[in-house]
């Protein structure tokens, strides 16, 4: 018999029943909420007089709604009232059930998918549940972990349970060694490039090879993290001393005699060496450019060095509609060299790109730069308040500021616009985030997704650069 | 959830791939905390001149006359029919909150993201994938063909045609239960109880750290 994959292992430890024709009773070891997709699973829960089956089991914190500007108190001070209206319900839902929530004001408040690892409740063979599509980025921890809906949310909380079926395994293997500038967010939107955005549908893609054994826990994150942008629910990397060291000492890591035994157990979360999947795609990590994003969906990016499509050089009809529907939408024409895209906004921040290394790596190609006058608005926005205080005891903040950035507070910000960051109609955005879909970052804003390092870089020059000119 | 029962409708043909669940229900209109309302949001970019916020009076707003639900014709579509890979990006389930809430019901595409498929059966729709070819005529017979209709019969796994022919679909067995009999999951889960607390007890002496 065949080995088995990472994912088959984390799969078979959650199976509480299983019925013939596959459906299945998955265990769920933790979940984390946020104030969208969560008031109407209390609501379910309350209409039912259901209670939490594990209360502990659960982490809750605000984001997709708070102001990233100066706050002036707790929730009740947001001034959107509609925004304001779901991050106080989340207040008043955890309290109510008794659950743990880092409110606004608390410094370990920020973006879920940062809080989540930055607090040692991810843990590495765990499986962990959010009612956001960017669950993904946990399974950096070697947890298998995906985003799920409101409904699914309600489950979790009352059953501490999912129904599932099982998914296909994809290897997605990048060996070789990166050029010096290319980072994991190259990396995983030259992937999507290759895949498509539903290239991974059906399928738990696990990244393998000499460049995930390389890149850094936070880089496995930003990876993992647009695994759904590739259609996959699920992004995994094999647990090795690097997670291992990560997850010590965090606030909701074991200790003593359970940190023992959890590292041991943890010795085993990668795929047999005759692991059998079904889909490998394999790529050269020398031949990853720096990548930037042209259209409205994550897979019609390019290498820096690029040029947009032509759709009437496309020949399957669907995609020359998709490519025309994108140049208009985005105010591009075909046969545009990426490097003369302007970039009008720069957005740091975001699940994909908001932790440390992040900062850092923005803050190095900006020491001692400004932004071009052609840049309306920058904005670096950490991804959790401990993150920001790490940030300004390195004196990053001070970079920012000096090159012409604002340095906000910690939330998701221009990723999606549901607070008071958004890009402006017809605007052209640098962005770090995960989506360049229509609207994503305000009605009529033009993403372009691109690394930290790249988003500095056309801040600088108010186009679209390669950074490494610049290094 | 109400039973799902078979039913003959208009089908409304939305002809992009990749529709994500941005486009379907925009940003601005999550903030709401209740499951209900979506309906006149509904790939609110794409149906009206302006920008729409929750607050505004949706029956006052310019509609781009040219957008497929705007159209005379497909008035009362119960049936959307639609690209490959339908509903991909956020796991918003204001998305089939939006659609179901608009009025439909079933969703015909050659392929669906994972989040949005799950969720849209949690909802009482039933999403259809059929292959390419089909799909591809679906749309051609739609377009030709004013107050062009379909009848979807889940108990049997078929659609039929206006002129009689039949589609055959397939459908994940337990999924089809919960509709037919509008079954809510938690309930059927925690018929099981007792076998989640035997397996959360071996758990926790296995894997203490955990807890």
């Amino acid at each position: 018999m065949a080995g088995k994959t990472l994912y088959d292992k984390l799969w078979d430890d959650h199976v509480v029943r299983q019925e013939e024709d596959g459906t299945a009773l998955i265990y769920i070891d933790r979940q984390l909420l946020h104030e969208v997709t969560s008031p109407q699973a209390f609501e379910g829960l309350r209409i039912a007089g259901r209670k939490p089956w594990r209360i502990e089991a659960n982490l809750a914190t605000c984001d997709h709604n708070v102001p990233t500007t100066e706050l002036k108190g707790g929730a009740e001070t947001i001034e959107d009232p509609i925004s304001r209206i779901q991050v106080v319900t989340l207040g008043m839902n955890t309290k109510e059930f008794g659950i743990t929530e880092f409110g606004m004001g608390d410094p370990r408040q920020g973006i879920v998918h940062v809080v989540g690892p930055e607090e040692g409740k991810t843990l590495p063979g765990s499986t962990l549940v959010c009612g956001d599509s960017h669950t993904a980025t946990h399974g950096a921890l070697g947890a298998l972990a995906h985003g799920i809906g409101t409904s699914e949310v309600e489950h979790v909380l009352a059953t501490q349970c999912l129904i599932q079926k099982k998914m296909k395994n994809m290897l997605v293997k990048v060996d070789g060694q990166l050029k010096p500038g290319v980072t994991p967010k190259d990396v995983i939107l030259a992937i999507i490039g290759k895949i498509g955005t539903a290239g991974g549908t059906g399928y738990a893609i696990e990244f393998g090879g000499q460049v995930f054994r390389d890149m850094s826990i936070e880089g496995r994150m930003t990876v993992c993290n647009m695994a759904i942008e590739g259609g996959a629910r699920v992004g995994l990397v094999a647990v090795d001393d690097k997670t291992v060291e990560y997850v010590k000492g965090r606030p909701f890591a074991p200790t003593g005699a359970n940190w023992d035994m959890a590292v041991e157990a943890w010795q085993d979360l990668h795929s047999d060496d005759d692991a059998e999947f079904d889909c490998v795609v394999e790529m050269n990590g020398a031949d990853i450019e720096p990548q930037v994003s042209w259209g409205t969906s994550p897979e019609m990016v390019l290498g820096v060095d690029g040029v947009i499509p032509d759709p009437e050089k496309e020949a399957d009809p669907v995609k020359a509609t998709s490519i025309r529907n994108a140049l208009k939408y985005m105010g591009l024409a075909a046969g545009t060299a990426i490097k003369d895209i302007p970039a009008e906004y720069i957005f740091i921040g975001s699940c994909t790109n908001s932790r440390i290394e992040d900062l850092r790596a923005a803050a190095e190609v900006l020491k001692g730069r400004k932004i071009s006058d052609k840049v309306e608005l920058a904005i670096a926005v950490p991804g959790s308040g401990l993150v920001k205080e790490q940030a300004e005891a390195e004196g990053l903040d001070k970079i920012f500021i000096e090159a012409g950035f604002e340095w906000r507070n910690p939330g998701c910000s221009m990723c999606l616009a549901m607070n008071a960051d958004r890009l402006p109609s017809g605007k052209h955005c640098a962005s770090t985030s995960n989506r360049n879909f229509e609207g994503r970052q305000g009605a009529g804003g033009r993403t372009h997704l691109v690394s930290p390092e790249m988003a500095a870089a056309a801040a600088v020059e108010g186009h679209f650069v390669d950074v490494r000119d610049m290094l | 959830m109400e039973k799902f029962t078979t039913f003959s409708a208009i089908v409304a043909p939305l002809d992009r791939a990749n529709v994500d669940t941005d486009a379907i229900i925009p940003k601005q209109f999550l903030k709401s905390i209740k499951r209900t309302g979506f309906g006149p949001n509904l790939f609110d970019e794409w149906r009206y001149e302006d920008v729409g916020q929750p607050d505004s009076d949706n029956s006052q707003r310019p509609l781009r006359k040219d957008f497929v639900l705007n159209q005379a014709r497909y008035q009362g579509a119960k049936i959307l029919l639609a690209r490959e890979n339908f509903g991909c990006g956020s796991s918003r389930e204001h998305a089939p909150w939006a659609l179901k809430d608009f009025g439909f019901d079933v969703i015909i595409s050659p392929s669906f993201a994972d989040i949005f498929f799950n969720n849209s059966f949690k909802n009482g729709i039933l999403p259809i994938i059929l292959d390419e070819k089909t799909v591809d005529d679906l749309f051609n017979e739609t377009f030709e063909t004013e107050g062009y209709e379909l009848k979807i019969n889940l108990a049997e796994q078929k659609i039929v045609k206006p002129n009689g022919d039949e589609i055959a679909f397939d459908v994940d067995s337990f999924r089809k239960h919960c509709l037919l009999n509008g079954l809510d999951d938690i309930g059927l889960t925690l018929e099981h109880a007792a076998e989640i607390e035997a397996f959360e007890a071996n758990r926790k002496a296995t894997k203490p750290w955990l807890y």
